[in-house]
């Protein structure tokens, strides 16, 4: 479990998050959902290290995110993240994308990793471009790759940063069809994402954040279909392609 | 009355000579150029690093690149006569050498370590890899494709330098011409002869450097 | 070392020749440096098109100046014109030598400002009736210098920096006037010294008085 507790956050004057409390409860999908600048990206990159905080503290399976004694390396292991562009590194083919952590964190040896990475490639549906650099991939491709190489690492937890927002229309599906598919196999995922219609059809519990606090959160039902908070409904009729 | 100059004409031994002269000039080439990369490496990795070596080290890097290389041939010299050692000259142009090609070096390392998207040294921190791990395996590859062509136009600039520390005494390959030229008076196919050697060198590298930065670029 | 005295003095007495030195350095570079970038700018365009005999002429003269020893260059202007029985000064010499250094390098660095101005800028230009020269000159060339204009100072202060070499033929310029000036004293590490610092600070005026001109031109 993740535990999020009156999390605050300022890049240099400018405070992000204004004390955040969230829990995200094993296999369930948790969508986060706001404004452009509400601090949704920001609290996922919170998460798992990437950012500092000022105060509040966010725990992962009962480690502390932000202690000082914390091995973030471990701790990341735990935490697979997949961003919104410019994941796969661009000098390395789909295969060595996904081995290259395995052998480097999670020592596997060579051929280990190998027969790891081509399975989970092959699970999000790349086993034909393992030996292709993501020049060659579709944006789609590349983000399906960015999710087969952080599962690779067995994280218990999921965190997706707008995976979809960069890419044309017609490369969206197939990158919602990988992350449907791990919500049907139990996987504990957080999605910051803009389509509340994903959020509709595959979230557990939804979160809407506002000016850098929770203004409403619940399941599915309770917040897209009848929310209580104003800013909330204000959000959801501006999304009327939802 | 005229004054004619003994033994006037080309001898093979002048070709030996000239022959010596031009490897002399390609070890120093080599050798400051590859202390000087190593050198450079580090210290532009330093200076991206952290802002206070950067910042202990900007006169270094300022004042090396706003004097002329034949002064710091020169003043080097000068100081290590007056410390009374012997000393030689070839070593004296290696330390000048290897120092310019460093403090160069560096700031193209740095600015190729710069130029490394974040969103890659995140991505791989996000999996679990160290400072290091990210630094080998990918900003520095990264790094290479931005730095490459410059670090060569480097290298090369390096050995058209190296025409300089004659003025110190070490006889590389212009030297060696020059000798030439004042024995036997055939200035213009001697000179000729150099500007064709370094040229030589020069040219097909660089060309070859521009149609790899090309295929980088692609 | 223990018992070396320095004599700063000395080099305070040879000032004036030092400093005749430094306003031949000044002269050699702001020559050098203005008749490069005339020269640079017909040069870069002949290179960028790279039809007929400008275009290889263009490209010869660029290859052989990037790619031979600026002293080198100066030698065959003293040396080895010398040999064909013209003789020029020392001065002309290191300032021909430079102008050349200066516009290889220099049309290299336009060249890659060029690529970065829109074809469509020359079209638009010569369809309002301006002559090519005209067009390059008001409309294409102000583009390319805002666009280079740091690796425009750099090549500046290397023109700066290269004037040294004139020492080795004899002329007076700042290195020259120190070499003559110390070797009747045989003090080479204090007048170097001296003149090393002198280089610094002609070479950071060179900087921050081209960083002032470019925002002032920058604000029209």
């Amino acid at each position: 479990m993740i535990e999020i507790r009156s999390v605050h956050k300022k890049f240099g004057e400018v405070e992000i998050l204004k004390g955040i409390d969230l829990d995200v409860k094993k296999g369930e999908l948790l969508c986060l959902l706001g404004a452009s600048g509400s601090g949704k990206s920001t609290l996922l990159q919170c998460i798992n290290g990437l950012e500092p905080i000022q105060g509040g503290s966010i725990t992962v399976d009962g480690v502390n995110v932000h202690a000082k004694d914390t091995n973030l390396n471990r701790l990341r292991q735990k935490l697979g993240i997949v961003f919104q562009q410019y994941n796969a590194f661009p000098h390395l083919t789909a295969l060595e994308n996904v081995t290259l952590a395995l052998r480097l964190v999670a020592k596997r040896s060579r051929s280990d990793a190998r027969a790891i990475a081509k399975k989970h490639l092959e699970h999000v549906g790349l086993g034909d471009k393992v030996d292709l650099l993501p020049t060659r991939l579709s944006g789609g491709q590349q983000q399906r790759l960015a999710i087969a190489r952080a599962l690779a690492m067995e994280p218990a937890y999921m965190l997706f940063d707008e995976v979809t927002s960069a890419l044309d229309p017609e490369l969206v599906g197939e990158v919602l069809d990988t992350m449907r598919l791990l919500k049907s196999e139990g996987m504990t995922m957080v999605v910051v994402t803009h389509d509340i219609s994903f959020a509709r059809q595959s979230g557990d519990r939804v979160a809407f954040l506002h000016s850098g606090r929770v203004c409403e959160v619940g399941t599915v039902a309770e917040v897209l279909g009848s929310p209580r908070d104003e800013r909330t409904q204000r959000f959801l009729q501006r999304d009327s392609r939802a | 009355m005229q004054f004619i100059l003994a033994d006037q004409g080309f001898h093979w031994s002048d070709a030996q000579f000239l022959l010596i002269g031009a490897l002399h000039t390609l070890l120093v080439s080599v050798l400051a150029g590859g202390i000087g990369t190593c050198g450079g490496i580090v210290l532009g990795w330093l200076r991206h690093v952290s802002t206070g070596i950067r910042v202990v080290t900007t006169p270094y890097v300022d004042i090396t690149r706003s004097i002329p290389l034949l002064i710091q041939l020169i003043l080097v010299n000068s100081a290590l006569s007056m410390s009374g050692n012997a000393f030689s000259t070839f070593w004296l142009s290696i330390i000048v050498l290897s120092s310019s090609m460093t403090v160069v070096t560096s700031e193209v390392v740095r600015g190729s370590l710069g130029s490394v998207p974040y969103a890659y040294i995140r991505a791989a921190r996000s999996l679990g890899m160290g400072y290091f791990q990210t630094l080998f395996h990918i900003s520095a590859p990264l790094a290479l494709r931005t730095g490459l062509s410059a670090w060569i136009g480097l290298l090369l600039g390096l050995t058209r330098d190296t025409a300089l520390v004659s003025v110190v005494g070490y006889v590389e390959f212009m030297k060696s011409a020059q000798i030439l030229i004042s024995r036997t008076n055939e200035t213009l196919p001697l000179l000729l002869g150099v500007g064709l050697f370094y040229f030589v060198i020069c040219y097909p590298v660089s060309r070859y450097s521009a149609h790899l930065q090309r295929g980088i670029a692609s | 070392m223990s018992g070396y005295t320095f004599y700063w003095s000395l080099v305070w007495d040879a000032w004036p020749e030092l400093l005749s030195g430094v306003r031949l350095t000044i002269e050699i570079t702001c020559l050098s440096v203005l008749f490069g970038t005339l020269l640079a700018m017909p040069l870069s365009v002949a290179r960028q098109n790279g039809r007929g005999v400008a275009g290889k002429f263009s490209a010869a003269w660029i290859e052989v100046a990037r790619n031979t020893p600026t002293l080198f260059q100066v030698y065959m202007m003293y040396f080895g014109v010398g040999a064909l029985g013209i003789n020029i000064s020392s001065f002309a010499s290191v300032l021909i030598a430079l102008t050349f250094n200066n516009a290889g390098y220099l049309a290299e660095i336009f060249r890659g400002g060029l690529v970065a101005v829109p074809p469509q800028q020359l079209r638009a230009a010569r369809s309002l009736g301006m002559s090519q020269w005209q067009a390059y000159r008001t409309v294409i060339f102000p583009q390319v210098f805002s666009h280079v204009f740091p690796a425009f100072i750099n090549q500046a202060v290397w023109a700066l920096l290269n004037s040294s070499l004139g020492m080795l033929i004899g002329l007076r310029e700042l290195t020259g006037a120190a070499n003559a000036a110390q070797s009747v004293s045989f003090r080479s590490f204090e007048f170097f010294l001296v003149t090393a610092g002198i280089y610094y600070l002609l070479a950071k005026a060179i900087e921050f008085g081209s960083r002032i001109v470019f925002r002032r031109a920058l604000r029209t």
